[in-house]
C-alpha cells in the first residue's frame, strides 16, 4: 500500500525554486533513503512534505488524502513526524519536556515516555537536564524520541548523522531498527551515502532540485550513484 | 527611618509598575510582539470597569468578574483576527499595527467619554493604612496591589513551568517553526497568550483606575513605565519584571524625597543607567 506519494512536487523559497516536479512514492512499512549533495533539495523535500513550505494541494498525497495545502501542525496530527536537521531541541525545556512536546499532536499509538526511555536508556538518566547540556548524540536521540512521541506512521529523518562521531551514528541507526519494527515507515535524508543505503531498501538521488536516480539499494552500482550524485 | 520609608513606598509602587508590565512582558516573551497599544489597553480596561460599575452598581473589584473575561476575549480576537497576520513580516508590521490600535483606542475613548478625568471608587480601602513602629505608614491599597503583582507573577510561573500549555508557550518562544512541526498550532497559541496577557492587563487597569484618575490619553505614559520595568528586569523573565518595577518605583521615591519635581525623571534616569550598565537587563532569559 502506498503511504506517501508526491506528484510533480515543486517548492519555492520566495522567487527561488528549490524543487522541480519531484515524484516520490513510499510504501507502507518501508525505509527509503534520499541522498544528494548539499543544496540538492533533500531538506526542502522533507519540509514540503511536513507542511513547513507551501505546496499545491495535490502534490503531496498521504494515505490517499491530498495534504499539500495543509499546515505543519495539521500534518503532524495526520501522522507525519519530523526529526529536523540539526536536532532543533527547545533550549529552555528539559529533555523530558522536549519529549513531551511530541504529545501535542494527540495521536495514540505504541510510543510513550516509557517506551522512548527503553529505546534510549541514557535519556532517562538525563531527563531533568536542559536540552543544550546534552552531547550531540544524546540530543539526536532526544530529537528522534520527540518525533516518536507523536506516534507517526511516517517518520522523516533529516541528517541523523550530521556532526556526530561514527560510533554514535551506529548506535542511532541501530535504534532505527526498533522503530521500523513497530511498522513505522521511514524516509531518511542523508549526505552519508553508505549509511543511508545500508539502512534502506530503496533510494532516490536528488540533484539541484530534480530527481536524478531512483532504484532499489541492493547490489546497486556505486558508480551510477556517484554519477547521479555529482551530475557527471 | 525616613529613607526606610522611601524604600518601602518605592517598592510598593514598583509592584504597581510590575503589574502594568506583565502583559507586555508576556506578549514579547512568547511572540516577540512589541505591543505599542499596551498602555491604552490598560486604560481601556479601566473604562470597561467604569461602564460596568456605572451600570450595575458593582464594586470595582467585583467588576473584574465581567472585565476579565471581556478583556481576555478582546485579546484573543485581536491576536487571532489581526496581529497574527503581522508576525511573519519582521519587527515593523506589528509595531505599526499596534501603534494604530493605540490611536484608535485613544480616539474611541475621547469620542465616547470625552476628555474628562474619571475614577473608579472602591470606598474606604483607598485611604486605609497600617501604622508601623517608627512612624511608617503603609497604605492598604498599595500593599494589596503589591500582593496582587506577586500573586500574578507566581501564578504565571506556575502556568509556564507546570502545565502542558506553559510548556507549549516556552517551546514556541524558543523556536516557533519547530513547535509548529511538533503539532502546535502557533496561531491559536498566540491568541491564547494575548488573551491571558490581557487578563493581567485588565487587573492592572482596574487597580490603576482605583488608585488614580484616568483620561483617554493616559495610556502612553503607562506604556513607557511598563517598558522600563520589562527592560530593567530583562526580557522574558517574569520575576525580573517585578524587580524592574521595584527599581523604577524606588528610584522615583528617592527622586521625590530629594525634590518632588524629580520623581518621574529619577525613574527614567535609573532606567537609562541600567540600560548603559547592563543592556540586556538584570535577569535576561529570552533568546533571540
Amino acid at each position: 500500500m502506498t503511504l506517501l506519494q508526491t506528484q510533480n512536487l515543486s517548492a519555492f523559497y520566495g522567487d527561488f525554486q528549490a524543487l522541480f516536479g519531484i515524484n516520490v512514492t513510499v510504501e507502507q512499512g518501508e525505509t527509503v533513503a534520499i541522498i544528494g549533495a548539499n543544496g540538492a533539495g533533500k531538506t526542502t523535500f522533507l519540509r514540503a512534505v511536513a507542511g513547513a513550505l507551501e505546496t499545491a494541494p495535490d502534490s503531496v498525497v498521504f494515505d490517499g488524502e491530498a495534504i499539500g495545502h495543509r499546515t505543519a501542525h495539521e500534518i503532524v496530527r495526520l501522522g507525519i513526524a519530523m526529526v529536523p536537521e540539526g536536532r532543533r531541541l527547545f533550549p529552555s525545556l528539559s529533555v523530558e519536556e522536549n519529549l513531551l512536546l511530541g504529545t501535542h499532536s494527540e495521536r495514540a499509538g505504541p510510543w510513550n515516555l516509557k517506551r522512548v526511555y527503553e529505546l534510549f536508556p541514557r535519556l532517562f538518566e538525563l531527563r531533568r537536564l536542559p536540552a543544550p547540556s546534552l552531547s550531540g548524540g544524546q540530543q539526536q536521540m532526544a530529537a528522534v524520541g520527540r518525533a516518536l512521541m507523536s506516534n507517526p506512521r511516517l517518520l522523516l529523518c533529516d541528517e541523523l548523522s550530521l556532526g556526530l562521531a561514527p560510533v554514535v551514528i551506529r548506535d542511532i541507526y541501530e535504534c532505527l531498527g526498533a522503530i521500523t519494527a513497530e511498522g513505522t515507515t521511514v524516509v531518511l535524508v542523508e549526505q552519508d551515502i553508505n549509511r543511508a543505503l545500508d539502512a534502506s531498501a530503496r533510494f532516490y538521488c536528488f540533484q539541484e532540485g530534480r530527481l536524478a536516480l531512483s532504484a532499489p539499494t541492493k547490489n546497486f552500482d556505486r558508480a551510477a550513484i556517484t554519477a547521479a550524485y555529482f551530475g557527471m | 527611618m525616613a529613607w526606610l520609608n522611601v524604600l518601602i513606598q518605592g517598592s510598593l509602587l514598583g509592584g504597581f509598575y510590575a503589574l502594568f508590565a506583565i502583559g507586555l512582558s508576556m506578549s514579547f516573551g512568547i511572540m516577540r510582539l512589541v505591543n505599542i497599544a499596551h498602555g491604552d489597553l490598560i486604560v481601556l480596561a479601566a473604562y470597561v470597569a467604569l461602564i460596568v460599575t456605572d451600570n450595575t452598581g458593582l464594586d470595582p473589584f467585583l467588576s473584574l468578574v465581567i472585565v476579565l473575561p471581556a478583556m481576555f476575549a478582546l485579546g484573543y480576537a485581536l491576536q487571532r483576527g489581526l496581529l497574527n497576520q503581522t508576525l511573519s513580516g519582521g519587527l515593523l508590521p506589528p509595531l505599526l499595527v499596534t501603534f494604530g490600535i493605540s490611536i484608535i483606542i485613544q480616539n474611541g475613548l475621547l469620542q465616547g467619554f470625552g476628555a474628562y478625568d474619571h475614577r473608579l471608587h472602591a470606598g474606604a480601602i483607598e485611604t486605609a493604612s497600617l501604622h508601623l513602629p517608627g512612624g511608617i505608614d503603609i497604605g492598604v491599597f498599595p500593599l494589596l496591589v503589591f500582593a496582587v503583582a506577586i500573586f500574578a507573577i507566581a501564578s504565571l510561573q506556575l502556568l509556564f513551568y507546570n502545565t502542558r500549555l506553559g510548556r507549549a508557550f516556552r517551546a514556541v518562544s524558543d523556536d516557533a517553526d519547530t513547535a509548529e512541526l511538533m503539532g502546535i498550532d502557533n496561531r491559536k497559541l498566540y491568541a491564547l497568550a494575548l488573551g491571558i496577557a490581557m487578563i493581567f492587563t485588565a487587573i492592572a487597569g482596574v487597580l490603576f483606575g482605583i488608585r488614580t484618575i484616568f483620561a483617554p490619553l493616559a495610556g502612553p505614559i503607562r506604556l513607557i513605565l511598563a517598558f522600563e520595568a520589562v527592560i530593567i528586569g530583562g526580557l522574558g523573565s517574569m520575576w525580573g519584571t517585578l524587580i524592574g518595577g521595584m527599581v523604577l518605583g524606588i528610584a522615583q521615591s528617592i527622586g521625590a524625597a530629594l525634590d518632588p519635581t524629580w520623581q518621574i525623571l529619577a525613574g527614567h534616569i535609573a532606567f537609562l543607567v541600567i540600560l548603559i550598565v547592563r543592556p540586556s537587563g538584570l535577569f535576561p532569559r529570552t533568546r533571540d
